[in-house]
């Protein structure tokens, strides 16, 4: 017999425009995506964690990938750049973190754009589960 | 970016976690008091992680 905890949800959280909209946000603005749903304590803390995240990888000489099919490292670390949404093409307008990674803190640094996007990623994702009703 | 910065292993380590716990701590539990309470525990793991993991590192070493 299943125990309460072993019950799966099977409530529907149909998709609304917030629900699309809201993430989308979320991944161009880290935060954006609670900003508008009026989380702000949440949404600032996402912004300025996210953001300092990605200019201390950057500060630390960091490497911000481009779009590439060479290694598959290289690939992978495109994808979570890609995750930061504007501050990756702030990044790449500026062209920020092209320099060769010759030092261990540059490589930290590249590490930490990389998390950084994907936290925004994660982020965002809360952005979506917010807006159709499935996380308060 | 023109800007250097020279972070020591564990002050980037620390900063790291901080950043990665308050993520953790909003995006995966719901209330106030719980997202702390989680959001602290990350950290604290992290911190813990980074210190176990060095004197491990240090012990093969030597």
């Amino acid at each position: 017999m299943a125990t309460a905890s072993e019950k799966i949800n099977t409530q529907e959280y149909p998709i609304n425009m917030m629900g699309i909209v809201a993430p989308l946000v979320g991944w161009l603005v880290p935060g954006a995506g609670h900003l508008i749903q009026k989380k702000w304590i949440r949404g600032l803390l996402l912004l300025i964690s996210v953001s300092v995240m990605f200019f201390l990888g950057l500060m630390m000489q960091g490497h911000i990938y481009t779009p590439n099919t060479g290694d598959v490292l290289e690939m992978l670390g495109f994808v979570g750049d890609i995750g930061s949404g504007g501050l990756y093409m702030l990044g790449r307008t500026m062209d920020w973190g092209q320099g060769a990674i010759n030092i261990a803190a540059a490589d930290y640094g590249t590490k930490f754009i990389i998390v950084a996007g994907l936290l925004n990623i994660i982020s965002a994702v809360d952005a979506h589960q917010i807006a159709i009703g499935k996380k308060s | 970016m023109n800007t250097h910065l020279e972070l020591s292993h564990f002050t980037a380590a620390v900063l790291f976690a901080l950043c990665a716990s308050i993520v953790f701590g909003i995006t995966q539990k719901e209330g106030v008091r719980e997202q702390v309470r989680y959001g602290a525990k990350s950290f604290m793991w992290f911190v813990v992680g980074v210190i176990v993991g060095g004197w491990f590192l240090w012990i093969l070493k030597h």
